[in-house]
């Protein structure tokens, strides 16, 4: 059916350039060869799948990326000693983008030291690698086994998936930021709304965000089954590769889809008319207006993860618990996605100004998204700005997790109760 | 490639989180399978047999791409699982630890509880035994059978040393 000179998205383009295969269709599978393999915390799984396949050779070390992201610092002997696995395997086998426990979270450091670039085909052992399309690269998650054949083979099986394209046009009300849009998107399409599907984001409002907001935009659609994400690279994103990743324009080939390519589906979301979102427990789908369950109880608010803890992120908290204190009997736990963040907010003053309303800061990483510190009690409830909220994830299996923006998480930790942050920001 | 057993039906969107519960993470292969899916069954993990089938709603398998729910799954000896749709990091899973699965549409309106199913990889053909109903999927593809009859895509890989001695190809 497609010829060399059909219209294509831009998952066909890019599966086509790291397969070398042409003319191919979605439901097609080929062997791609991925310019990197990021793994994270449990890259230690593969260094041993690796010892018992008795391999000794990568294909090629610079495209391994390992950050040690989930577990940090170590919070026994046991993960201790996977960590100096990996560290000593990074050394051993000249592994230069190895990322210690200091680095952040994987997905993030990865960005902002120049290793993700436009079209790139990037494989990661974390089902929110998606988040590699804000930087317009073909970003999907696979098993750790798969990371290690990756490793020898440089190579691993795809399949073409279908594209939808996301257009979102207009501009937010006061409130309402890019995790509400999401949140919007994931109730309405649900939890496999786009399974297997390239998600294509587009529209005035997109082209108009940061590559931070874009990442929000990307890592989420993982929360709908997607299978990679995508922002077309403009100047926004020619910008932040010059500035942020020590990228020019010449280290990268920009893949855009073509005029009249196939699209299994349109979704089309008018942004002026949202109202801060909120996914209540136990699925991410389970997405209500914040004012629907406003004034419930929290123990815990946590602005942190991959999702939803970049500067521009814990910038906009500083900025709403300005002047305030965190309610008493509440924990604000503060996990900044990468150590480049955490000194950005310590430079700008936002760590000073969250600290002051009584945040409790930890060290960069996933933190409490990957159940590391930040645990509930039963029958406590947390307010989170990351992606998941199923049950039993953040501690006591009998505890709940509600999911917003930082905004409306910071307002809430303000009062003690799930807040409108339209309320506290006047 | 070919299976029949008693099936355990489960709804959609049931995500790794809740096939391994996150308390047993960090738990041998053998204590998983004990607890696999028995939030939403208690009885499953202690009376599944080998051989049983386990069929699923759509995106089966959804959130944390780990590799330990299939393990747990696998844990328990069924014999494949079969699913309306699965969420394709848990779908990728299944080959690389070697557990059978098959998409097939409509699985679960043919499948009672405790009914035996017919299930073939190669042809994608679910069958109920009981009530002689019959539904259709995609086989899976050559190479992921390949992939199954070896053990797993590390059992395939050793097995296959050509894949891991070739010049870089490109």
């Amino acid at each position: 059916m497609s010829t060399l000179t059909a219209p294509r998205t831009f998952a066909q383009k890019a599966i086509e350039r790291a397969s070398g295969e042409s003319g191919l269709a979605p439901g097609q599978i080929v062997d791609a060869f991925p310019d990197v393999y990021m793994s994270h915390t449990a890259s230690w799984r593969c260094i041993r799948t690796l010892e018992r396949m008795g391999v000794s050779t990568l294909y090629d070390p610079d495209r391994v990326a390992m950050v040690m992201d989930h577990i940090s610092p170590a919070m026994n002997a046991k993960t201790a000693g996977d960590h100096r696995l990996c560290r000593e395997f990074a050394d051993r086998m000249g592994i230069k983008n190895f990322y210690d426990v200091n680095a952040g979270i994987a997905h993030i450091v990865l960005m902002e030291n120049g290793l993700i670039r436009p079209g790139q085909f990037v494989i990661g052992t974390d089902s929110h690698s998606t988040i590699y399309g804000a930087l317009g690269a073909f970003g999907t998650g696979v098993g750790f086994s798969e990371i290690t054949a990756a490793w020898v083979t440089g190579k691993l099986w795809v399949k073409v998936p279908e594209s939808v394209r996301v257009e979102i046009d207009g501009e937010l009300p006061v409130g309402s930021y890019a995790k509400d849009v999401m949140l919007k998107l994931i109730g309405d399409l649900g939890a496999d709304g786009l399974t297997y599907c390239s998600a294509e984001f587009g529209g005035s409002y997109v082209r108009s965000r940061s590559v931070s907001e874009r990442m929000t935009f990307c890592n989420l659609a993982m929360e709908m089954g997607a299978k990679n994400a995508y922002v077309a690279p403009d100047e926004t994103t020619r910008a932040y590769l010059a500035d942020e990743a020590g990228v020019g324009a010449d280290g990268y080939e920009v893949l855009l889809p073509d005029a009249g390519a196939e699209y299994r589906d349109t979704v089309v979301l008018d942004g002026s008319t949202l109202t801060p979102k909120i996914a209540v427990p136990h699925t991410v789908d389970n997405v209500v207006d914040v004012d629907e369950v406003s004034g419930t109880r929290l123990d815990q608010v946590f602005i942190g993860s991959c999702a939803n803890a970049k500067y521009d992120d814990l910038e906009i908290a500083a900025d709403v618990l300005k002047g305030h204190k965190v309610a008493h009997g509440v924990r604000l736990v503060v996990t900044p996605a990468s150590s480049a963040v955490m000194a950005k907010a310590s430079r700008t003053g936002v760590l000073a100004t969250l600290v002051e309303a009584g945040a409790m800061i930890t060290n960069a990483g996933c933190g409490a998204c990957a159940g590391n510190g930040g645990a509930m009690a039963d029958g406590e409830a947390t307010l989170s700005t990351a992606n998941r909220n199923f049950q039993g994830r953040m501690g006591s299996y009998d505890s709940r997790i509600y999911l917003s923006s930082p905004a409306t998480a910071a307002a809430s930790a303000i009062t003690g109760v799930i807040t409108n942050p339209a309320e506290v920001m006047g | 490639m070919r299976f029949e057993g008693k099936c355990w039906i489960f709804g959609d969107n049931v995500p790794t989180d809740r096939l391994v519960k996150p308390q047993y993470v960090f738990e041998p292969v053998e204590v998983m399978a004990r607890h696999v899916l028995e939030d939403l069954d208690p009885d499953f993990p202690l009376n599944v047999a080998p051989g049983d089938i386990v069929v699923a709603g759509r995106h089966f398998g959804q959130s944390s791409g780990r590799a330990i729910a299939t393990k747990a799954l696998q844990g328990t000896g069924i014999g494949c699982v079969v699913a309306e749709s699965f969420a394709r990091t848990f779908y990728r899973n299944c080959f690389e630890v070697g557990l059978p699965a098959l998409e097939v549409p409509g699985v679960t309106a043919l499948a009672g509880a405790g009914d035996v199913l017919r299930a073939d990889l190669t042809t994608g053909a679910v069958t109920n035994t009981r009530t002689g109903a019959t539904a259709s999927g995609a086989p899976a593809d050559r190479f992921l059978v390949e992939m199954l009859e070896a053990g797993g895509l590390i059992a395939l890989a050793a097995g296959r040393p050509e894949l891991f001695g070739g010049a870089r190809a490109r």
